[in-house]
């Protein structure tokens, strides 16, 4: 059981290149260790990353450990499982939370079951709280709060007992702080002991492109669901977007229908954005999307079902058939840009 | 040569097509009104065991754990072409979380054992964790390859793998035994054949035997069915925690870490908002409205 309460974060990082998923959960993890009255402690593993460390205590760690190996270059499910459960059975800390990347969710599984520890995918939300179980009371729990059953309820997920208590959560999801240059904070060095079996698995070759759309930072998001019908029609949106000087974005139903691609996702399993306008087409709204748009600062649903979930959140409801509708929106839209009275 | 393959199956909510039916008044899923499917990545896993079996030769095994109706996704996997599969059931591994269930699932798969591949889908939509593949992997102590998306190729005991992620990929190279989780676009899952249907439909766990009674009186009792499917390959084995040597200690709801507190249906609402009309002048009404207060 962990004595020191201390929140530690999986700093992941290719090519010298920290995730921004890892500064924002050192963010939150701030947060929580004020909260906790703790420490903040980074989990820095790679190779010739020695300028590293300080940008993470900037991002709010007041402790990092640096394990700097040739054979840690490239992310490698073992040898990288191999230095983080070496490092969490000695130090035991009580807050482990990781990206929810294809690198955190390769490696954040791998630990917990070695840990025999409690992990939870994708929160959306983290926070401390105290819970009474079974005449048991437990102060300061970690609550690992994410929409579960496709999205449908929320549900609040505790470890009261098997520590550290496990989470991944996606990129964009909590907020990025602004990094403090005048912070200090302590680097520990740690020398891992591999195994042969370590490196049975090589890795050829590796390319991972940077995103090509930043919806995170978009003010006009036009978004389309299920309800969009076909490829064919989410040219529409395109081309909505492109009068508002916007970006395209769609619901898990239109990606799994294969009409957008997975990186422009929005919602529990894909992006979390906080647009100007946020129009939502064709979108029924299940917690698993609206949890990724509901700080929205305004939201247009067109949706021809009047009963659809997305117009409890909307500011602005319009229930009728896209087909009519944005068209038409798209035409006032263009006409007012040439009057000059839309500034898109 | 022949590879021995073992894949994990799990039967799911079909949690997306939700509709209004299945959600209660008060918020909470309706699991009886929600059809039953065979966890979409998982087929994807089958399909992949199934064509390093057409290529290499081997055997593909196929085990579920869940209540005993997840037996229907163990015919499907007979219909699909699967040599032998398996129904991991125990009333007391019911509320597992991942970490119990893959300590299950390790003590089935080490008692069908002598393996060189292990098989999972990447993750399965009723909880989209997709830990229960790496969890697997960990305790068989085996190396894993996540978001497996092609095998190209596999020669003496050395697979070399295509992952694929959201924004890249990766090829790498890993000697046998492993564990793959298998991403959708793997592959385009074979429909059940026409021949193996007609010859599995049969193919029961000894608890639906009453059922099967019902329809096919001949056979009296229980005893002559299980000997007639018995001869003919038709009986699905059913493995509980005793079978499998399991610590009874690790799984179910209090051998699980993690435990769900509160479960709430969201009620969001705006503030206020404002209706418009699906025409032309509900559309400029709306314009203004957004020009009028700078959202645009």
């Amino acid at each position: 059981m962990s004595k020191t309460k201390e929140v530690w974060v999986f700093i992941e990082q290719e090519q010298g290149h920290v995730a921004t998923v890892s500064l924002e959960l050192l963010t939150k993890a701030q947060e929580l260790a004020e909260k906790l009255g703790s420490r903040v402690c980074g989990l820095l593993m790679g190779s010739e990353i020695e300028n590293l460390p300080d940008l993470v205590i900037h991002h709010g760690a007041d402790k990092v450990f640096v394990i700097d190996h040739p054979e840690l270059a490239i992310y490698r499910t073992l040898p990288y499982a191999r230095v983080a459960i070496q490092l969490v059975k000695e130090h035991e800390p009580y807050i482990f939370l990781l990206g929810a990347t294809p690198i955190g969710r390769d490696l954040a599984p791998r630990i917990a079951s070695a840990c025999k520890a409690g992990l939870t995918a994708d929160c959306t939300a983290l926070e401390i709280g105290d819970l009474e179980r079974r005449d048991q009371s437990y102060t300061d729990l970690l609550y690992q709060i994410r929409p579960a059953f496709g999205g449908n309820i929320m549900a609040t997920i505790v470890n009261p007992e098997m520590h550290p208590q496990m989470a991944t959560v996606r990129e964009g999801v909590m907020m990025l702080g602004k990094p403090d240059p005048s912070r200090h904070g302590e680097r520990v060095s740690f020398e891992p002991q591999f195994e042969d079996s370590d490196f049975v698995l090589e890795v050829l070759e590796r390319s991972i492109q940077p995103p090509t759309i930043d919806l995170k930072s978009a003010s006009i998001i036009v978004s389309g669901g299920a309800g969009i019908g076909s490829k064919e029609n989410f040219k529409l949106l395109y081309e909505l977007a492109e009068a508002l000087g916007g970006e395209v974005a769609g619901s898990r139903a239109a990606v799994d229908a294969g009409y957008i691609p997975e990186e422009q996702q929005v919602g529990q399993t894909g992006v979390t954005v906080r647009p100007r306008l946020y129009i939502a087409v064709g979108i029924s709204g299940a917690v698993q999307h609206r949890a990724g748009m509901d700080q929205s600062n305004k939201i247009i649903a067109i949706n021809k079902d009047p009963n659809a979930p997305i117009f409890e959140i909307a500011d602005y409801k319009i229930v009728g058939d896209l087909n009519t509708v944005v068209p038409e929106l798209i035409r006032i839209v263009k006409e007012g840009a040439e009057l000059g009275e839309i500034h898109a | 040569m022949a590879y021995k393959c073992v894949v994990l199956v799990k039967q799911v909510p079909d949690t997306a097509n939700i509709t209004g039916q299945a959600m209660k008044e008060d918020g909470t899923v309706n699991r009886a009104a929600l059809p039953a499917i065979f966890n979409p990545d998982d087929l994807n896993a089958l399909e992949m065991a199934l064509s390093v079996k057409d290529e290499y030769g081997g055997q593909v095994t196929v085990l579920t754990m869940g209540p005993l109706r997840a037996s229907e996704v163990l015919r499907e996997s007979l219909y699909r072409g699967a040599d032998r599969v398996i129904l991991l059931s125990d009333r007391k591994f019911a509320g597992s979380d991942t970490l119990a269930t893959s300590y299950a699932l390790k003590c089935a798969v080490e008692k069908i054992g002598n393996y060189d591949l292990v098989f999972c889908g990447r993750q399965a939509i009723d909880g989209d964790t997709a830990q229960v593949g790496p969890q697997v992997a960990e305790k068989l102590n085996l190396p894993q390859i996540t978001y497996a998306e092609t095998i190209q190729s596999l020669e003496n005991k050395v697979i070399i793998v295509e992952r694929v992620f959201p924004r890249g990929r990766e090829v790498v190279r890993c000697t046998l035994p492993c564990l793959l989780t298998v991403v959708g676009t793997a592959n385009r899952p074979r429909p059940p054949k026409a021949d193996r249907l007609f010859s599995f439909k049969l193919a029961a766990i000894p608890q639906e035997y009453s059922k099967l009674l019902e329809k096919w009186p001949e056979f009296e009792t229980k005893e002559a069915l299980d000997q007639y499917l018995d001869e003919r390959g038709l009986k699905i084995t059913v493995w509980d925690g005793s079978d499998i040597q399991i610590d009874y200690n690790r799984v179910g709801l209090n051998a699980s870490p993690t435990k769900v507190t509160k479960v709430e249906s969201i009620i969001l609402q705006s503030e206020e908002s404002k209706d418009f009309d699906a025409n032309r002048e509900g559309m400029e009404a709306l314009v203004q409205e957004l020009v009028a207060e700078y959202t645009i």
